[in-house]
């Protein structure tokens, strides 16, 4: 497990980073497996404190049992939850029918967008992962973003060693990306490794023959055919795969991903 | 693809090589050809291309902007990965456009190996040698060349060995040593995975195979430790100090000594959240936590070594550096250093020649380094940095230059540049390290004073009433409640300096800085001008700060002349004038440096994290 133990003393090394050098600066937690991993390197890194709030953008649609473990880990944990939703979409009776990207943008990108220009953040620490997809293969550890939350892929800054991005103009801000070089095997065997509680009921089979592989809104993520019922697993079950992790996330169809990201989707 | 086997280690390895050379289609075929590729990626691929009317390249497969798909050219790198054996790969596909250079190098800082590919039929051009050189800068040590497109010269052994011998020829100027040079073809996978008939000439391994003979690097903790420190946490009742050893090892009971201020002490206890039993030592590449059993000062920058392997200190390095920001880099301007976690102001000293990556020999000077130029250079640092020569530690050895925002170049430190301090820092240094504390510490001074030990030091001219202002700031800070005390240098000359038959401007301001040190060691505020070394002006505010280190030096300058130029100071007056005003902006520099909390009286609440 030598190189679980790299990638952790990496991540670790990067929250710090950020921990020291941003004044405002909050994480995103959507429940999922990746930035629940993100959130339990936190409390490695800063020895069992969480001292940055952790932001959800919640669209609404989210499956229930997520907002359930949500709020029983930030009540024993103790972190300071904070929860943001683009309540004006919602209340114009936006959802996925209306357009799958047209969704996205309004309640995960838009949403996001304002729960930021609110707060001010200047650092936003997200889970995204290099091998998730091809647009995150390309980012840096400390991503600058426009005014506009856009992302400018065309012309990052250089990234040497472990010096990172940790200056920038007004109205900008970084995202920072501690978990960039782990892969979905490596999440799992971390998983394993240090007993983190994750949504066992929706990322392992309950006895239907299937499972989620990666959790976003009800309506357009479905769950995939397996019959893992417990982490080792989902290991090797893995570890024999070829379909892509988020083959079951509707929005990465066609260039959607691409599109999405340059304007700030996460 | 087998993967029953568990991961045992990772290594990033970097794909270089001057752009169209087929970096990106060797990786592509990599993956399809061990099939390592998700189901369906190839027909979508392949499907994108029927679309837009052109041929299907392997190298679409990580070229993942549609920009970079429309151009057929790799825009910025792409981690992806890839498992083989017991080892996890991530395999970092770096740009050989010239324009995205920094794409590359941020691509190759990442690498312990690297993969440089040279066009057989091209041979070896401008990027391919730029890129060696760089690779050996960043510290990339263990490189295979591929020589690709051989199916565009038949094969042909000649061919093959007119490059190797021009390129290993290269590179041996660069102390490089490459492991393979593979003859092959991604296009038409011939030695990619497995040898092919093809080159029957040829007796080395596939490009797949070669990547199992580099090895991990993990030989830093048999060096000196280095511990830069990254942050000083106080969630709790403990104190951490936190950060990530770059070389060596440490456990509890060893005495650390911190750089560049000499402070130390033992460690008590390594932290960690959810390890039980909890851990007793620490190694190179660990991010971990630790507490002292003494309260001495440490922050962020400082580096923690053992007693007798201590990293160098100056102001003054000679480095080579390459320069990737997108105004040239000139002397005479300040840019921001950043070595570990050290972050420190600098000023380029000297521009000595510019490195030519196409002919290493013939290096030429010129006044500014341009953008993807390498140089070597002479700087100068605002305060003292600790550090190590690239030849004996990577990570203290090397640093990056900040400049508008952006990190903007890169440096590898290959001298220690001797300055005017030297000798008082040795003094310094020995005398911290044998010094013998009594049961106070520096720490409960400052609580009981109600502010931390400093030195407010006036310089100028004559008559700009620099020893006024001083008995003024003395009274006032006495008012106060504060231990402030004004050093009058004159009244050394009679005492202290009185065997000193003639006048020895050097062996008088070191007396008069070790005398401002002891009485530092009280928690006093020391008040005190220069009016006594009208010879040594220049170097005193320099050798003071050496000789008090860490003790922060707060300098005001009181100048008759407001518009010629000033020198490096906190505070810059025009003396004389406002002495009330002056007083104030002198005590607001001290609040905004911490040393002074809000007035306590006789009673101090506030606690000094010190």
């Amino acid at each position: 497990m030598k190189h679980i133990r790299q990638l952790e003393d990496q991540s670790i090394y990067i929250l710090r980073e950020a921990y020291k050098n941003f004044d405002n600066l909050g994480m995103l937690w959507s429940m999922g497996k990746d930035s629940t991993v993100l959130l339990w390197l936190a409390r490695k890194a800063f020895f069992g404190h969480v001292p940055f709030p952790l932001l959800h953008v919640d669209t609404s649609y989210k499956i229930p049992e997520m907002i359930e473990y949500r709020d029983r880990l930030a009540r024993e944990w103790r972190l300071n939850l904070i929860v943001g939703q683009n309540k004006k979409a919602l209340a114009e009776g936006m959802n996925h029918e209306k357009g799958r990207i047209a969704c996205c943008t309004a309640l995960k990108t838009e949403g996001l967008k304002q729960l930021l220009d609110e707060k001010g953040y200047t650092g936003v620490i997200l889970g995204v992962r290099s091998d998730e997809d091809a647009t995150r293969a390309k980012e840096r550890y400390f991503s600058p973003r426009d005014k506009n939350n856009d992302w400018d892929f065309r012309d990052q800054p250089p990234e040497l060693w472990d010096q990172y991005k940790i200056s920038f103009p007004p109205g900008t801000h970084i995202r920072i990306h501690p978990l960039l070089d782990w892969t979905e095997i490596n999440i799992w065997e971390y998983i394993k490794l240090e007993n983190i509680p994750f949504l066992d009921h929706l990322y392992l089979d309950q006895g239907t023959g299937s499972r989620y592989r990666s959790l976003g809104c009800a309506p357009c993520t479905s769950p995939i055919q397996s019959t893992s019922k417990n982490v080792d697993e989902v290991l090797i079950e893995l570890r024999n795969s070829k379909v892509a992790e988020r083959a079951g996330r509707a929005q990465d169809e066609g260039r959607g991903m691409e599109e999405l990201r340059k304007d700030g989707y996460m | 693809m087998a993967t029953d086997t568990t991961i045992q280690e990772r290594m990033n390895i970097v794909i270089v090589g001057h752009v169209d050379h087929g970096k990106s289609t060797l990786l592509g075929r990599l993956y399809a050809d061990t099939g390592t590729l998700p189901e369906g990626k190839i027909e979508k691929i392949q499907a994108i291309c029927r679309q837009q009317g052109k041929e299907f390249e392997y190298a679409f497969l990580f070229d993942a902007f549609l920009e970079e798909q429309q151009q057929g050219i790799t825009i910025d790198t792409a981690r992806t990965f890839f498992t083989w054996g017991d080892r996890q790969y991530i395999i970092i596909d770096a740009p050989g456009h010239k324009e995205f250079l920094k794409n590359m190098v941020s691509g190759a800082a990442r690498a312990e190996a690297a993969l440089l590919i040279i066009d057989a039929l091209e041979g070896v051009r401008d990027q391919s040698k730029r890129h060696g050189l760089l690779l050996s800068m960043l510290g990339v040590k263990q490189v295979t060349v591929v020589v690709n497109k051989m199916d565009l010269v038949d094969y042909r052994e000649d061919i093959f060995q007119a490059i190797e011998k021009e390129y290993r020829e290269f590179l041996t100027q660069l102390n490089v040593v490459p492991q393979y040079i593979i003859p092959a073809s991604a296009k038409q996978g011939i030695n990619i995975t497995k040898i092919s008939p093809e080159t029957p000439w040829y007796t080395g391994p596939s490009v797949l195979d070669s990547l199992a003979h580099f090895h991990s690097e993990t030989a830093e903790s048999e060096q000196a430790l280095r511990f830069p420190l990254q942050d000083v946490y106080k969630f709790d009742a403990r104190r951490i100090l936190v950060g990530r050893l770059t070389a060596g090892k440490l456990k509890i009971g060893d005495r650390l000594v911190f750089s560049p201020t000499n402070k130390s002490a033992n460690v008590q206890s390594i932290e960690a959240f959810n390890v039980d039993p909890p851990p007793t030592q620490a190694m190179a590449g660990q991010s971990v936590g630790i507490t002292l059993d003494e309260q001495i000062f440490v922050e962020r920058g400082h580096i923690a070594t053992h007693e007798e392997t201590r990293p160098l200190v100056s102001t003054r390095i000679r480095a080579n550096l390459f320069w990737l920001g997108s105004q040239p880099l000139e002397t005479q301007r300040t840019y921001t250093l950043r070595l570990a976690t050290r972050e420190v102001l600098c000023e380029i000293v000297a521009i000595h020649r510019i490195v030519d990556a196409n002919n290493l020999d013939d290096r030429q000077t010129q006044a500014t380094v341009q953008r993807n130029e390498v140089a070597d250079i002479t700087l100068r640092t605002k305060s003292p940095l600790a550090f190590d020569l690239y030849a004996s530690f990577e990570t203290t050895g090397r640093f990056v230059l900040v400049d508008n925002y952006d990190v903007a170049g890169g440096g590898i430190i290959t001298e220690l540049v001797a300055d005017e301090q030297e000798d008082f820092r040795a003094e310094a240094r020995e005398r911290d390290s044998a010094w013998v504390k009594g049961d106070v510490g520096a720490e409960e001074r400052s609580r009981h004073y109600g502010h931390r030990a400093a030195v407010v030091l006036l310089t100028g001219p004559d008559t700009t009433a620099k020893s006024f202002l001083a008995r003024k700031l003395e009274t006032v800070l006495v008012a106060e409640g504060r231990h402030a005390y004004l050093l009058v240098g004159e009244n050394l000359q009679r005492g202290l300096d009185a065997d000193l038959h003639e006048i020895k401007a050097e062996e008088t301001v070191r007396r008069f800085g070790e005398v401002v040190r002891l009485l530092t060691d009280t928690g006093s505020l020391v008040i005190t001008t220069t009016n006594a070394f009208p010879q040594a002006t220049k170097g005193i505010v320099q050798t003071v700060q050496t000789l008090v280190n860490p003790i922060q030096v707060v300098t005001v300058h009181m100048t008759k002349d407001q518009d010629g130029p000033q020198p490096d100071r906190d505070l810059i007056f025009a003396g004389p004038e406002d002495f009330d005003a002056c007083t104030n902006k002198i005590l607001e520099t001290l609040k905004q440096k911490g040393i002074l909390a809000e007035p306590t009286g006789s009673q101090p609440s506030v606690q000094f994290s010190i």
